[in-house]
């Protein structure tokens, strides 16, 4: 084969010119060290080639073409992926070359990496009310197992509560990651408030407990009104306070750190993020800025500093040689690695474009939308929404369990309007059979929201109908 | 001559941070509002809030117009020397490639970027049957019989091939017993620092002092009943690569261990040798090094995790499932080692990479390897005759994909450090990065150049390097002082390990700082 446009090398004439400039023949020479018991030489099972570019788009759009977007649907489903309007401004800066294939420079040539995600830190920092915030993780997920590892090593201690209302899949990353270095131990919540129980907590609350994790708002999108009594009563304890939560809605909601948190985490997917099919996910924590939080962090954290030039700006890893897993290998802080920088100056962006008055703004309407969806649900015969006397954020439960149908049959026939419904919640979570997690943003218009809720009756009804 | 590059320099805007740009009643964008009836509805939504979860002062966020906040952007972007611009060849081990712009507006398209990660199977058979299709390429390319695309990086792929691990000898009672993960000293820190994090103690293997590789007396020393898995890249971040391999594996094997192989690069040996016949039991490759999906400055990214059937029941769930033309998910996975990341991980990067494969096809992705070996062999022969400059371990031997210099001898002679040389590369345009940490190498200098660099882009980094090297034997202050073209100067860094002074946020900077200093 000859010149691909990919390679440039492989052209035989520039081949061999490069082969004679090095004193080789053939390019086998160059692999002399693999020995020929593990030499491959059979022709790859792979398709193509696809080299002209024309073939290739029509070949792979086709593809994707079989895919339905929720730009052809309209969509309610969210469960800590949520559509939210993207800027286009967002979008623009994320796809430059320049950040796009940006990898690892040093803070001179890739001043402005450095610089996009100190702003970031800076502006979550902001929303959060918080001094520190690390150049993002991989998704809220693995934020929030970091979060307990880093308060279990804070502490010392081998205990760790987590609220009962966390999205399965967390729950089981979490698992999967600390429970080498703890016991996870589960806090119901009450379950007409869906908010923690209190006495419960009391009773689990002793000295070898790291902390209590939970949401606000949580996976069933409550807001949790005992935030500060949770944490009041975790330091008694001697324990952390880790809070999970959704950064749009922190225009309007207190951020956790004003309830007490010590540290906090969330996903940045909701800021100016396309949702990807779960590929926009990018995981952040943040911690007041004290020397035993911030020792504990695996990922890289840039600090502002002066260069020798007066008036200009220069940026640098903060300890980076002990903390990071670069700097120790196995004995540096979990470890870090490439996680998601690009989403990270995207938020940043983001919130550069909202500025105060837009947060505010957007949290309010996500809140009115979902108050009006939850009315017009809430209507329909059978249909009733769990801990409805409590505030909410996004997301609520909607139970179908009255009517006769189920989540699938539902979304089967929401699906044939070309809705895509709610999560079902069936055997994922305990109590929940016959639930559906429906998620409302500031996209859904009230036409939307109608023909929602007007496909919704139309289904229940005709199985009330079927059984009378 | 002056070379073209010493006439270099990048984009120096001077930005402020953004905060300092704020301007009271200035906006970036509108956001939507709730129609009357639903404000006749709902009020303002505010209300039903108790108090205690209400937020009671605005987040003090700057105040931009939407052209200001594109512009500021814009001049960072520029700031940045993404591989698009650059002779990327000095990031050894990430292996920079070309990243193909159509499969950057493939992933861009609505049917990717605005697809839920829940969807129902019958909506998504396009991501679905790629997914699948994509597992089966690299199963080729492996010899494993399954793949994950779940890990959204290496590191997160050696956490998951941990805990596949970990649930292995956990259902055969030796969980406990077997607690031990032996790796090399040149094989990625992750790789140490993953599999601590579940418990894991860790060996590590040192490398001979002439071939540089680890040897296999030391891992029979090292093996015991006590072995739960070898985690080791081959070729080492040295780019030699261990021809007795298979040894290792079978060593490992007898011990009752499982050998993981750290493919994270493996562009130099596509097509050419893979991780079955050498012994493993799992692999992984990064999509962002070897399969071309841009490193975004870090990620998004996936660790393509692939298993032998003995581990499949283990991977992370759901898998995808084919039958006929029906792709599905598998969630019913009772032995898996649950989710290592949310949803089915970073699709996009899948999406590209599919494309990337489709474009080259069975004779271009070895003809990847072929060229990325050809351009690594081409700078090795020129930059053993830079002054100052050698190839350590391997003496005279070909190397697979990169290699890791020293400058150690300059260092002797001149006082020139690698870093002083990396500072210097930026006034070329050039990036050059020196390794991880510990230097086993004494200033080192880690060089990948892949496929995707031209002869003349070899030469012209090659010549900026012979210009830098040159330097430090005639004028080594103009090294030790750079940069002097690129976005800033030499930064005073001393305060970053101080608590008292680091800023890891602007509000922090304020904090500690302001009154300190008139701030511009």
């Amino acid at each position: 084969m000859s010149g691909h446009p990919y390679i440039p090398n492989s052209d035989p004439a520039i081949r061999d010119r490069m082969l004679a400039a090095i004193g080789a023949c053939d390019i086998d020479e160059l692999y002399e060290s693999i020995p020929d018991s593990l030499r491959f030489r059979d022709e790859l099972d792979l398709p193509g080639p696809l080299s002209c570019e024309m073939q290739l788009r029509r070949h792979v759009e086709e593809l994707l073409n079989r895919n339905k977007s929720c730009s052809d649907l309209l969509n309610f489903r969210g469960g800590g992926c949520a559509q939210h309007y993207v800027p286009a401004v967002c979008d623009e800066v994320n796809s430059r070359s320049e950040f796009l294939t940006a990898y690892a420079g040093e803070a001179y040539e890739d001043h402005g990496r450095f610089q996009a995600l100190f702003e970031y830190a800076s502006l979550m920092g902001e929303l959060l009310d918080m001094d520190v915030v690390n150049v993002p993780t991989f998704d809220w997920n693995q934020a929030a197992a970091t979060s307990i590892r880093m308060a279990q090593r804070i502490t010392g201690r081998h205990r760790v509560l987590v609220c009962e209302h966390i999205s399965p899949d967390r729950l089981s990353t979490i698992d999967n990651y600390c429970r080498s270095a703890m016991t996870i131990d589960t806090l119901r919540c009450d379950p007409q408030t869906g908010m923690v129980d209190l006495n419960e907590l009391r009773k689990k609350i002793g000295p070898d407990l790291i902390g209590v994790y939970f949401e606000c708002p949580n996976y069933l999108g409550r807001i949790e009104v005992s935030g500060q009594t949770v944490s009041d009563a975790v330091h008694q304890a001697g324990g952390l306070s880790i809070v999970g939560t959704d950064p749009i809605a922190l225009g309007v909601l207190a951020p956790p750190s004003q309830f007490g948190a010590d540290i906090v985490c969330g996903d940045l997917q909701p800021l100016g993020i396309h949702m990807n099919q779960g590929g926009g996910q990018a995981g952040f924590i943040a911690t007041r800025d004290e020397e035993r939080f911030v020792r504990e962090y695996p990922s890289r954290l840039f600090g502002l500093c002066r260069t020798d030039t007066a008036g200009e700006w220069g940026f640098g890893d903060v300890l980076y040689d002990d903390r990071t897993s670069f700097g120790a290998r196995e004995q540096g802080k979990e470890f870090v690695g490439t996680a998601t920088a690009l989403w990270g100056i995207t938020a940043g962006v983001y919130l550069a474009l909202m500025g105060p008055a837009g947060m505010q703004q957007i949290g309010q309407t996500i809140l009115q939308n979902q108050q009006f969806t939850r009315q017009r649900l809430e209507a329909i015969d059978g249909v009733t929404i769990r801990a409805s006397g409590s505030p909410h954020f996004k997301e609520f439960v909607v139970d179908l369990s009255a009517t006769g149908v189920t989540p699938t049959q539902l979304n089967r026939v929401l699906l044939e309007d070309d809705i895509q419904g709610g999560i079902d919640l069936s055997g994922t979570l305990a109590g929940h059979d016959g639930c559906v997690l429906v998620c409302v943003t500031e996209i859904h218009t009230r036409d939307d929201i109608n023909r929602l809720a007007d496909a919704v009756t139309r289904c229940v009804s005709q199985e009330t109908d079927a059984n009378s | 001559m002056e070379r073209r590059s010493e006439r270099f320099h990048q984009a120096r805007w001077n930005e402020p941070i953004i905060c300092e740009l704020d301007s009271p009643g200035e906006r970036g964008i509108d956001v939507p509002r709730v129609s009357n009836a639903i404000r006749e509805a709902t009020g303002d939504g505010l209300s039903q809030l108790p108090d205690a979860v209400r937020r009671s002062a605005a987040p003090n966020l700057p105040r931009l117009g939407q052209m200001q906040v594109l512009k500021h952007y814009l001049r960072l972007s520029q700031e940045t020397l993404g591989a698009d611009f650059n002779v990327d060849v000095g990031q050894g081990t990430c292996t920079v490639k070309y990243s193909p712009k159509v499969n950057e507006q493939f992933v861009r398209s609505h049917k990717v970027a605005d697809v839920h990660p829940l969807q129902d199977a019958e909506t998504i058979q396009g991501s679905l049957s790629i997914l699948h299709e994509t597992g089966r390429f690299l199963s080729v390319i492996s010899g494993m019989d399954r793949f994950t695309f779940q890990p959204r990086s290496g590191s997160q792929a050696i956490l998951a091939m941990a805990s596949m691990v970990r649930a292995f000898h956990e259902s055969r009672g030796q969980a406990e017993q077997r607690n031990e993960i032996i790796t090399s000293m040149f094989s990625h820190p992750s790789d140490a620092a993953a599999a601590h994090v579940l418990g894991y103690r860790i060996v590590t293997l040192m490398q001979d002092p002439v071939t540089g590789l680890p040897q296999l007396e030391d891992l029979q020393q090292a093996v015991s009943e006590r072995t739960a898995a070898l985690f080791i890249t081959n070729p080492e971040d040295t780019g030699i690569f261990n021809p007795h391999i298979r040894k290792f594996t079978d060593v490992v094997h007898e011990a009752g261990g499982i050998c993981c192989y750290d493919q994270a690069n493996a562009n130099g040996i596509l097509g050419i040798t893979r991780a079955k016949e050498a012994g493993f039991d799992t692999c992984f490759f990064n999509l962002h090094k070897t399969f071309s999906v841009p490193h975004g400055c870090g990620g998004p990214a996936v660790g393509a995790v692939g298993v032998r059937d003995f581990l499949a029941p283990y991977l992370p769930r759901p898998t995808v499932e084919r039958e006929g033309d029906n792709f599905s998910l598998d969630y019913d996975r009772p032995d898996s080692i649950g989710k290592v990341s949310a949803y089915l991980g970073v699709v996009p990067a899948v999406i590209r990479t599919y494309a990337w494969i489709c474009s080259l096809g069975p004779a271009g992705v070895r003809q990847v390897a072929r060229t990325a070996v050809l351009n690594n062999n081409y700078l090795l022969h020129h930059i053993k005759k830079i002054p100052g400059a050698s190839a350590p371990y391997a003496a005279d031997a070909h190397r697979i994909e990169q290699v890791r210099y020293s400058w150690q001898q300059l260092f002797e002679e001149t006082g020139v450090t690698t870093e002083d040389i990396t500072n210097r590369m930026c006034d070329h345009g050039m990036h050059m990065w020196s390794s991880h940490h510990p230097f086993v190498v004494p200033n080192p200098m880690s060089l990948e150049p892949t496929e995707s660099y031209s002869q003349a882009e070899l030469d012209q980094y090659l010549d900026a390097l012979r210009s830098v090297a040159q330097e430090a034997y005639t004028d080594p202050n103009v090294v030790r002082s750079a940069p002097h073209r690129s976005c800033v100067h030499k930064t005073l860094s001393d305060g970053l390990d101080d608590p008292d002074q680091w800023a890891i946020t602007w509000r922090a900077y304020l904090r500690k700082h302001a009154d300190n200093e008139d701030l511009r």
